[in-house]
């Protein structure tokens, strides 16, 4: 599986650099397009494959934060029904949300912006 | 000190000659270490030994870098501040804060301009008719702009580790100022002028402004010559400020479908103040002092000289913000051209 891990995961990042050369967009457009698309995906259902068949080189890239959105909701509604829509996809990807904030903290404390 | 008509003439719309030139008796420069490290590194006066150039903040730099460039210049043209009858200063932060900020300093009547990176262009322009006029006798024209204050305000602070485009440039660090008085034997001199019209072809793409900016240059080029009824070889270089690699090309084109040529003859002030293929700079240098850092310094030296007869500077400036990007419009540009000369011999 790592073999696959890395194919896929450098793909995504091959693709979306071919994007950022290519068309007009911005660091946004590009973030919010690589979630937006694996939420879709997800949601579809096409992403648990790659999930299966590459591991972290799916779950890693920022289409996986995407995915992970899609199937908190998808779970939730099954257990809780139509409040799951909203309370879904905060509750998949609380631990990653908060470690990023945190960590951020943390080097925001120790280290200054420069060149 | 009387003045007559003569001491203007207005060649064409926007383009003023001056029959008595301006004399430059001085420039000065700061910059930091990306630009120290450029192919024209020793000619710079200073060099900030860091980013924040002992400072709290990044704008509080810029502003250092605006008074160092400034103080320094009236230093070199043996004046004080209290002997300058107009300050004229630009930069690319909102409200133009580095340049008023600075003037807090200086406490000499004050206009601040804003021309994005033509603003080197727009206040030496701007000081000649005040001298050619009579309205003043000594006139300090003073840019900054900081790579990190520029990235913070136009696109995003460097914080985030955002990935820079191969079109995009990168905003030089330093401060630039000129002395303007009356021309004195031997020193360079600015004899001619033309304002520049505000031109929009449609470009949107804020990741690629030399292509924007390309046109205006064109725009301004074509008038200067045609109203100074000169050719492009009278002209030892025409220098543009920071069209890039691609926008230079652009230029070359546009002027050759106009039937002006000219390549070989053109220079980018974006692409002299860093070398591309050591310094990761993608497209080249910008920012208001760019242009300004070049002209203040190795060309100045070279006008001093005489290695170089006569220049046409030529800075382009992109008139866009932040908001009119988010909304969907067009990039707007601007270049304001300057003749500059070698002075008499002595």
């Amino acid at each position: 599986m790592f073999l696959w891990a890395f194919l896929l995961g450098g793909a995504m990042a091959a693709l979306a650099q071919l994007l950022v050369e290519v068309l007009p967009v911005t660091p946004a457009h590009v973030l919010v397009g690589a979630v937006v698309t694996g939420a879709i995906l997800g949601g579809l259902g096409l992403y648990e494959p790659l999930v299966k068949w590459a591991g972290a080189g799916a779950t890693i890239p920022l289409p996986g934060f995407g995915y992970a959105l899609a199937k908190g909701v998808v779970q939730e509604v099954h257990q809780i029904g139509a409040l799951g829509i909203f309370t879904g996809a905060f509750k998949a990807t609380a631990a990653g949300i908060k470690a990023a904030i945190v960590f951020a903290f943390l080097a925001a404390l120790v280290a200054s912006p420069r060149d | 000190m009387t003045r007559s008509e003569t001491d203007v003439a207005v060649a064409g719309k926007g383009t003023y000659r001056f029959p008595q030139p301006i004399g430059v008796h001085a420039s000065a420069t700061v910059v930091g270490k990306m630009e120290a490290e450029g192919p024209f590194g020793s000619a710079f006066d200073r060099v900030m030994p860091d980013d924040l150039f002992g400072e709290r903040t990044w704008e509080q730099a810029e502003r250092k870098c605006l008074l160092s460039a400034a103080e320094l210049a009236l230093q070199k043209a043996g004046l004080k501040a209290a002997d300058v009858d107009l300050c004229l200063a630009g930069d690319l932060l909102d409200q133009l804060t580095t340049s008023n900020f600075a003037a807090r300093n200086l406490q000499v009547p004050f206009l601040g301009v804003f021309a994005a990176c033509a603003t080197s262009g727009a206040t030496l322009a701007l000081g000649a008719i005040f001298l050619a006029t009579g309205l003043a006798e000594w006139v300090l024209v003073a840019t900054a702009s900081h790579h990190l204050t520029a990235e913070r305000q136009y696109r995003y602070p460097v914080e985030l580790g955002n990935q820079r485009k191969p079109t995009q440039h990168w905003t030089a660090t330093g401060g630039a100022a000129f002395v303007l008085g009356r021309a004195e034997a031997g020193l360079p001199r600015l004899t001619a002028v033309t304002i520049g019209r505000v031109v929009d072809l449609g470009q949107r793409d804020v990741n690629d402004m030399g292509s924007a900016m390309a046109p205006a240059a064109a725009d301004t080029i074509r008038r200067h010559l045609q109203h100074m009824r000169e050719q492009v070889e009278d002209y030892d270089v025409i220098l543009t400020g920071d069209l890039g690699g691609f926008g230079s090309e652009l230029l070359v084109e546009l002027l050759r479908q106009d039937g002006v040529e000219i390549e070989g003859r053109q220079q980018d002030c974006g692409l002299m103040l860093y070398d591309r293929t050591r310094q990761d700079v993608h497209a080249g240098g910008s920012g208001t002092v760019c242009s300004a850092l070049i002209l203040a310094a190795p060309i100045y030296q070279r006008l001093a000289d005489r290695r170089l007869r006569r220049v046409l500077f030529v800075p382009t400036g992109s008139l866009h913000s932040v908001t009119t990007y988010q909304q969907g419009e067009t990039i707007p540009t601007i270049a304001h051209a300057v003749v500059l000369e070698a002075g008499d011999l002595p």
